[in-house]
């Protein structure tokens, strides 16, 4: 569903980013990208949802390769990814529900259909009760919750996160993993780049590890059946 | 629909902004309809004063009235001229007294001669076009001279052509300034909302959807401040005629095409700006 290709990425001033990286997640695969500061996590994503295309070799999401890709199937794409950030990015200026139905209102979906599902979302993420809160009224991890409603409410196939618990304390980022936890169970792949270690001791999802633009460590990539298994 | 909701919404949200924004296109336009104003009135002036221009032909003394009626007939009927009048001996000397007041019994019927007073139409009022039809009414037996006051028309051209000259590199200065004026408002109109343009590109929008409210807002700005500055251009020409010089107003389609002006520079910086700042995230 996702398949890097010896993707090399250079930044006009920066250099290189990202050197000779290759890996596939599957559909419906809980993936963490973890590694330094600097490392190129972030790049990764974005060349996921492709707001960076690669100097070198090819990304395949769902279909669409950036090597021929044009910048409204571009648009198209991201209704069927959903991304959240460290920083949520919700629109100050409008409650929580506005938020969400923003994000369906851009897909033109009909509008009869936006406020049932708009709830029905806001329930799933837990926060029924703050439809109509603007985000300075929201704590951090209520914002993110916001922010992965307003993600899954076209019905990604895949959720990338980067860093979605970098702003919060302890308990919240507990109940944000949850949340995305459920959300990969019901079928959802998600790609979450992330510095916390903890969280991932805690599960047993599939590690990529960068260094310097270089995958370093991949813990299960759809690993060929080892001799021993079969025995 | 949705984009003129959303349009309507980007007023609501930032209204000292937008309200800003309309000031500053009515003022831009406003200095680009004074201008106006004045050019549209000193080519009035000029127009007013060319149409003096005029041949006038001396007929010698005992032609036959039959020759000149037919010579009247000719020049009328030559493309440049306009009209052709017959100006027999009393009348000229009945309008010299006219216009001479005290000295009317100085004159003598007999003393002016009879003659033909050519006007031409608009636009072949240049020294050429003026010496050419001279020279085809000259050659008539009977035409003992013929006056068109040559040092003046050429005058007159060359006012008009500097008018002209001066009156385009203004106006394209004026209105090359508001276009900046108003283009750099939208920009800020636009950067406000950088934010939420980065967020509609997140979720998915196509640049079509991003940039439809924009161009319907720049539109709105653009009629809005275009009316505004007719408004003012208007009022501004009621107080010169009150207070110093009577002057015309724009005519009724100037006054249009400047408020559609406005609105497709509204439409088009938003477009600009917008599609600038796309291309940029
Ligand atoms: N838009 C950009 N323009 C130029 N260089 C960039 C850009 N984005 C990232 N870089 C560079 O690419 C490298 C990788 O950055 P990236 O953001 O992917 O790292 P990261 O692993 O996400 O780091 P962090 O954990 O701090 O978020 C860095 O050296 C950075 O300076
Ligand atoms: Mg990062």
């Amino acid at each position: 569903m996702i398949r890097f290709t010896d993707v090399t990425k250079e930044y006009p001033r920066t250099g290189v980013a990202l050197t000779d990286v290759s890996f596939h997640v599957a559909k419906g695969e809980f993936v963490f990208l973890t590694g330094p500061s600097g490392s190129g996590k972030s790049t990764i994503l974005k060349l996921i949802y492709m707001e960076e295309l690669p100097t070198v070799g090819e990304v395949r999401v769902s279909g669409l390769s950036t090597v021929d890709v044009k910048r409204a199937e571009i648009a198209k794409l991201r209704r069927k990814l959903g991304i959240v950030f460290q920083d949520f990015r919700l629109l100050e200026d409008r409650s929580a529900e506005a938020n969400i139905a923003f994000a369906l209102e851009v897909t033109g979906a009909p509008r009869s259909q936006i406020p049932s599902r708009v709830s029905r979302l806001l329930t799933q993420v837990g926060l029924a009760s703050k439809a109509s809160s603007f985000p300075r009224e929201l704590s951090g991890g209520e914002q993110q919750r916001v922010a992965i409603a307003r993600a899954l409410v076209n019905e990604p196939y895949v959720l990338i996160a980067d860093e979605p618990t970098g702003n919060l304390d302890d308990r919240a980022t507990r109940g944000i993993f949850q949340l995305l936890r459920e959300i990969n169970a019901s079928g959802t792949a998600v790609v979450m780049a992330t510095h916390n270690l903890e969280l991932i001791r805690r599960s047993d999802y599939r590690t990529i590890e960068i260094n310097r633009g270089q995958i370093v460590f991949d813990s299960g990539e759809a690993k060929p059946v080892q001799p021993e298994e079969l025995v | 629909m949705r984009s003129l909701r959303e349009a309507l919404l980007a007023f609501r949200r930032a209204p000292l902004l937008s309200v800003l924004g309309i000031i500053t296109i009515a003022f831009s336009l406003f200095a680009v309809g004074l201008f106006g104003l004045v050019a549209v009135n000193i080519k009035e002036t000029i127009a007013s004063v060319e149409e003096r221009v005029e041949i006038r032909a001396f007929i010698a003394e005992g032609t036959p009235a039959d020759a000149v009626a037919a010579a009247i007939g000719d020049v009328g009927s030559f493309p440049e001229v306009a009209r052709v009048d017959y100006v027999s001996q009393e009348d000229a000397l009945k309008r010299a007294r006219r216009e001479l007041g005290e000295f009317r019994d100085v004159f003598d019927a007999g003393f002016l001669p009879a003659s033909i007073e050519v006007r031409l139409k608009p636009g072949f009022r240049s020294p050429d076009r003026v010496r050419s039809v001279a020279a085809r009414i000259a050659t008539y037996q009977f035409v003992d001279d013929v006056r068109y006051g040559q040092e003046w028309v050429e005058k007159l051209a060359r006012i008009r052509n500097i008018a002209g000259i001066a009156g385009i590199a203004l106006g394209l200065a004026f209105a090359t300034v508001a276009v900046m004026i108003i283009g750099t408002t939208i920009r800020m109109a636009v950067l406000a909302r950088s934010r939420e343009i980065a967020i509609m590109r997140l979720v998915g929008a196509t640049d079509g959807f991003i940039r439809r409210p924009f161009l319907i807002e720049g539109f709105v700005k653009g009629i809005l401040g275009g009316g505004a500055a007719l408004l003012l251009t208007w009022l501004a020409s009621l107080l010169i005629n009150r207070y110093i010089v009577s002057t015309s107003f724009f005519p009724m389609q100037l006054a249009v095409i400047g408020v559609l002006g406005g609105a497709i520079i509204g439409l088009l910086g938003s477009g600009v700006s917008v599609g600038r700042h796309l291309r940029r995230v």
